[in-house]
């Protein structure tokens, strides 16, 4: 340090948002093609979500009998390619019960979006809990939460998330509750490695050194540390969410009718498959757009975030 | 064991007595403890006030892990540490966050002890934080002061870890150590993983800074060239115990112990045509899993005979220089 630099005035040392690593990690994350276009549709699924009621030409629920001259479960119809003007515009036709389904599958993006980041939400929260805990105090309570953690994963989790739901009671939130619990041992493990790889650290030891309390040292040290792989986890984690609510649906356990979800649209009309495919067709390619967008991101996140390709 | 005695002048800071850490080993489904690393296995030392006691020793042989158990990051299987009068590892909760401002540490590994996501001015003011010393603007000073003791400067603050070379690094955590004005330090090999060039410049940072803040050091170290360049008095471990102990030129001068011995021979010295006897150690440290019976440096010891392998010697003051004590049954007129 022979060279001096001009010095810049006291108060420069609050601010260091110039170059924080949140920005370093975006410029990581922009530069995995994956994760950009996960990104994009994902930002294109929430916009669709949040102005639903403005795309949706009708409500959701709002049966058409009476009010156009329509039958059930008719063809898509688009007057742009070719439809007769005089039949009423229905660009993914309408299903048994008469409705809109255009507007059905606009609407159900909020549901799944919603299921996706409630359940996922839930799942880190008690999981990060548990996890570090675990991770950071060791001994029988480590040993008790991760053996809890093994027994449900031992079960496959659809199959634990309908025995939840057969307990509770069917229904949209007992499913989300059910979907949940089941994916809180998956970030459960992850925290508590992570924890347990950083804990080993010498400067969470500097910490301790100063005087930093247990509660110091794990929420302010360990954990902001060890929080990269589970931004990762989560992000795949809802896509496995939504997918297994719109099972939960299908089957009749989690959204009931009439609410416009995919996985229940599904379920409805899955004997017309043959004779409407289009009923199913939309509601279950809106699925596998949406958790294609999930598992890209993630996958781009892990990318961007595993250290070996650091720069 | 004998205690080491302090020159009457000198006010005694730190005693550390008997100490002892074993690590426990489980095996099994059960996870019984099935055997005991024994890492530091009864260190008796003193430092005097503003004195640095360099504490050398090969890989693995327990001179990090008393560091640490000084300072309670470990907890010491027994023994005890006095810090002026205070038994620190009876210590607990407030007391022991009290006694933390006295006696800090400096890591060996500049990249894994500062934490990647705060900048460095942040990790600085770190335990002045902890300790809730000042308000906003006095916090912010006494970073920038401890900064500039340490030779960065004040713009440095907001940086990140990863934007800092080692040399650098190590002076962050040297700043770091001082923000809580202790008095004494443990180094723990501050500079075995800086190249050499960087490696003085932090040394004279160590020393400045003792002089200026009349502070007392533990520098742990495997390079003896370091140690004999910042220690007063070194202590040489080997396999948990102390081998031998003195004050540094009587050490470097006048080595007893056969380790000390082969160590010193050890030292490259930077005139190739000068011819000089090498003690060459045969064989590998003994796991302290398992360390020798007798004395421990018995199967590699040159000058080994039948006594060494049953009996362990006692560590004991030099007839003729009582500050030079050594751990063995050959040293010359040995006496208690």
């Amino acid at each position: 340090m022979t060279t001096k630099i001009e010095l810049l005035p006291n108060d420069s040392a609050t601010d260091y948002r110039t170059n924080s690593l949140f920005r370093l990690t975006m410029r990581r994350i922009v530069r995995q093609r994956s994760a950009i276009i996960g990104g994009t549709i994902l930002l294109f699924l929430v916009l669709v979500a949040i102005f639903a009621p403005a795309i949706a030409p009708f409500d959701p629920n709002f049966v058409l009998i009476g009010h156009e001259d329509i039958k059930r479960r008719s063809d898509p119809c688009i007057h742009l390619l070719g439809c007769p003007e005089d039949q009423p515009q229905h660009i993914l036709g309408t299903d048994g019960n008469v409705r809109d389904v255009f507007s059905r599958v606009v609407f159900g993006t909020r549901i799944s979006l919603m299921i996706g980041f409630t359940t996922v939400g839930f799942a880190i929260l008690v999981g990060t809990l548990l996890g570090s805990l675990g991770g950071f105090l060791g001994g029988w309570i480590d040993n008790l939460i991760m053996r809890i953690m093994d027994v449900l994963l031992a079960f496959p989790s659809l199959l634990l998330a309908i025995a939840i739901v057969a307990v509770l009671g069917h229904g949209l939130q007992n499913a989300l509750l059910a979907i949940g619990i089941v994916s809180i041992p998956v970030y459960a493990r992850v925290v508590r490695a992570s924890v347990l790889s950083v804990k080993e650290q010498e400067f969470v030891s500097a910490s301790r050194a100063l005087g930093g309390s247990p509660m110091h040292v794990l929420f302010r040290r360990i954990l902001p540390n060890a929080i990269p792989p589970l931004i990762v986890q989560g992000t795949l984690g809802i896509a496995t969410a939504i997918l297994d609510a719109a099972a939960l649906s299908f089957l009749g356990l989690g959204a009931q009718p009439p609410t416009a979800e995919w996985g229940t649209m599904l379920g409805t009309e899955r004997n017309q498959v043959f004779t409407a495919p289009h009923l199913v067709f939309y509601p279950g390619l809106a699925i596998m757009i949406t958790v294609l967008a999930f598992n890209l991101l993630g996958d781009g996140l892990r990318d961007a975030i595993d250290p070996r390709l650091k720069n | 064991m004998s205690e080491t005695s302090i020159d009457n002048k000198t006010e005694e800071l730190i005693r550390v007595q008997n100490l002892v850490k074993y690590y426990p080993v489980t095996g099994g489904v059960f996870r019984r403890e099935i055997a005991q690393v024994k890492a530091v296995d009864d260190v008796s030392f003193s430092i005097a006030k503003g004195e640095t006691l360099g504490l050398v020793g090969e890989s693995g042989c327990g001179k990090t892990t008393v560091g640490h158990t000084i300072l309670q990051l470990l907890p010491a299987t027994s023994g005890s540490v006095t810090f002026e009068g205070t038994d620190v590892l009876s210590l607990k909760g407030a007391e022991l966050k009290e006694m933390r401002r006295k006696m800090q540490i400096v890591f060996q590994d500049p990249y894994a002890s500062l934490d990647p996501r705060l900048p460095i001015g942040e990790s600085i003011a770190e335990g002045i934080k902890i300790h809730k010393m000042g308000n906003a603007d006095e916090r912010v000073d006494r970073v920038i002061e401890n900064m500039r003791r340490v030779g960065l400067e004040n713009y440095h603050a907001n940086r990140y870890p990863h934007e800092f070379s080692g040399g650098q690094r190590q002076r962050i955590g040297i700043a770091r150590a001082l923000t809580l004005q202790p008095k004494f330090i443990v180094l723990d090999e501050p500079v075995s993983a800086l190249d050499v060039s960087i490696q003085a410049q932090v040394l004279n940072i160590l020393r400045n800074l003792q002089k200026e803040l009349e502070l007392t050091y533990l520098f742990v170290a495997h390079n003896l060239a370091v140690v004999e360049h910042i220690s007063d008095r070194v202590a040489v471990m080997y396999l948990g115990k102390i081998a031998e102990m003195a004050p540094r030129d009587e050490l470097f001068s006048n080595p007893q112990h056969p380790y000390t011995q082969a160590l010193m021979s050890a030292i490259p010295i930077p005139k190739p045509n000068r011819k000089r006897e090498r003690v060459i150690l045969s064989g590998d440290v003994p796991s302290p899993l398992n360390p020798p019976n007798g004395c421990r440096f018995h199967p590699r010891c040159p000058i080994a005979k039948d006594i060494c392998s049953h009996e362990e010697p006692e560590i004991k003051s030099l007839v003729s220089e009582p500050k030079h004590k050594v751990a063995c049954h050959f040293t010359e007129a040995a006496t208690q």
